[in-house]
């Protein structure tokens, strides 16, 4: 088995096999940063260039990290530091960038599809790690590795994906991963927080946090993405909590076992309380380990595959 | 259709005798098993080392540890691949620091898996030494290294083909030997250069 494309700009259209084997690949990688010697030669000689348009902590580390532990060399770009300031288009921040002899890009911008521009415009291996409102797979690799982790399976599985629908690539690659794996996918929110077509998903859909999640086996809980919303989806950020918070109280409807994710940054208090996200069940911690896995074996991966045409 | 003469030149007598011999060399190389721990390399190699862990517990009464070892991240050709092999898990979960620890593979070749797998040992720490075990030497080495112990040395020339099986994962106890390059085609018709890097058990 392998990846049939030479880059990874989501989980759309990615088959199960392909998601099986960076799992597994993830895996071998998950020992590797459990040694005393956290680093292996296996990338000496690939540059790698992260692109970084938007904000970020834990997805921009852990891609260094990665990167890193793989032996590759870095370079790390953030919008507010460069030419952008001074009015330079993405295409051509990139192709200079990349006449620097570059092999990979990492990229994370606002625009949906900004990834997927970079691969019509240069020849290196484009990395979605998170563009727009589009995809986020690396994230959602990191879940499904993490919940297969815990349930040694995905497959026949519950995950209600709770939170702000409309704005969140987290959760699109989700759904497409979870269903790709056979994983039964519900999503809640209020309406004003749902994106238009939502049904196209092919997914069950609550405005009733306590329906959604009511026999649940893994709640995923999307942040309220504050910056990214004007004023006026929902009447208060205290009756989004009363509504849609995940509290200690709500965990009782859930199956036994049951497991609670985030992808972070957390807004406390406001889509999970404290209780909640610090208890035996959640996994958050778990969740940002483990992406340092995916990532390294997305680099692994993608990394072999340079000449080939699509 | 490739040209070749196939011979069977181990068999499962054959083999278990090797192993068994081998398990003794070691024991009487390294005064008993206290210091001891075996790594077999994946596939085959991690299946052989379980073996000789096995016999020198019959022999000794000791219980050494064994681990396995991937050496696909340290490899010096993953650039030249089109895709990525497989990773399988490396499981050293024992402190390989002051160890005697004996590397085990099914077989040497160009030595450049061994050279790999030296690196990615001695990333887990110093152990006191290091020795080769291998069932099959075919020769053709391209770097400096040698084994510490054979089970058989085989001539063969580099187009050749070793395929060591094995009962757990071939169904089968068994070391096979294609001679390629006979007169009647020309050579590089046959020129199958591929397994020079040997994954898998053809070497």
């Amino acid at each position: 088995m392998k990846l049939k494309s030479r880059h990874l700009l989501g989980l759309e259209g990615l088959a199960a096999e392909e998601i099986t084997l960076i799992l597994d690949t993830a895996e071998s990688f998950r020992e590797i940063i459990e040694r005393p010697i956290k680093k292996v030669p296996t990338l000496r000689g690939v540059t790698i260039l992260n692109l970084f348009y938007e904000p970020s902590t834990r997805t921009r580390i852990s891609f260094e990290l990665a990167e890193k532990r793989l032996s590759a060399d870095t370079i790390s770009f953030s919008k507010s530091m460069s030419s952008v300031k001074k009015g330079e288009s993405l295409k051509d921040t990139v192709r200079n960038i990349e006449a620097l002899k570059i092999n990979m890009i990492v990229i994370r911008h606002s625009s949906s599809g900004a990834p997927y521009l970079l691969t019509r415009c240069t020849d290196s291996n484009i990395i979605n790690a998170g563009d727009g409102r589009h995809e986020h797979p690396t994230q959602a690799l990191l879940d499904l590795f993490t919940i297969r982790r815990k349930y040694k399976k995905l497959k026949g599985l519950r995950v209600v994906l709770v939170g702000d629908v409309k704005h969140s690539r987290v959760v699109r690659s989700n759904i497409w991963g979870l269903k790709a794996m056979g994983a039964s996918v519900a999503l809640c929110a209020p309406s004003t927080l749902l994106p238009y077509e939502v049904d196209k998903f092919g997914v069950d859909v609550y405005t009733n946090v306590e329906e959604a999640i009511d026999g649940a086996d893994v709640v995923n809980i999307m942040r309220i993405q504050l910056e990214r919303q004007q004023a006026g989806l929902f009447p208060s950020q205290r009756e989004y909590t009363n509504l849609f918070g995940i509290t200690k109280e709500r965990l009782k409807l859930l199956n036994k076992n049951f497991t609670i994710m985030h992808p972070g940054p957390m807004n406390r208090g406001i889509e999970i309380t404290s209780e909640v996200a610090d208890g035996k069940s959640s996994v958050i911690l778990e969740q940002v380990t483990n992406g340092q896995a995916i990532r390294m074996a997305v680099l692994y991966l993608l990394s072999g595959k340079k000449e080939e045409t699509e | 259709m490739p040209r070749y003469k196939s011979e069977i030149i181990l068999n499962q007598k054959g083999m278990i005798r090797a192993i068994i011999r081998i398990a003794h060399e070691i024991l009487e190389r390294n005064n008993g098993a206290e210091t001891l721990a075996i790594v077999g390399i994946f596939t085959r190699g991690a299946t052989l080392a379980k073996r000789i862990a096995e016999k020198i517990n019959q022999i000794e009464g000791v219980n050494i540890p064994v681990g396995f070892l991937d050496i696909n991240l340290y490899r010096d050709d993953v650039h030249s691949k089109l895709d990525q092999p497989i990773i399988q898990r490396t499981e050293i979960l024992f402190d390989i620091v002051d160890r005697n620890i004996i590397l085990v593979d099914d077989v040497l070749f160009t030595g450049r898996t061994i050279r790999s797998a030296l690196d990615a040992l001695i990333d887990f720490g110093r152990p006191r030494s290091i020795q080769l075990a291998v069932l099959v030497d075919r020769g053709h080495r391209e770097l400096p290294i040698r084994p510490d112990y054979v089970g058989k040395n085989i001539p063969t020339s580099k187009d050749d083909k070793v395929q060591v099986q094995l009962e757990e994962i071939d169904k089968e106890d068994v070391v096979i030997f294609e001679k390629y390059g006979l007169r009647k085609e020309p050579a590089k018709k046959h020129g199958r250069k591929k397994n020079k890097t040997g994954r898998g058990g053809a070497k």
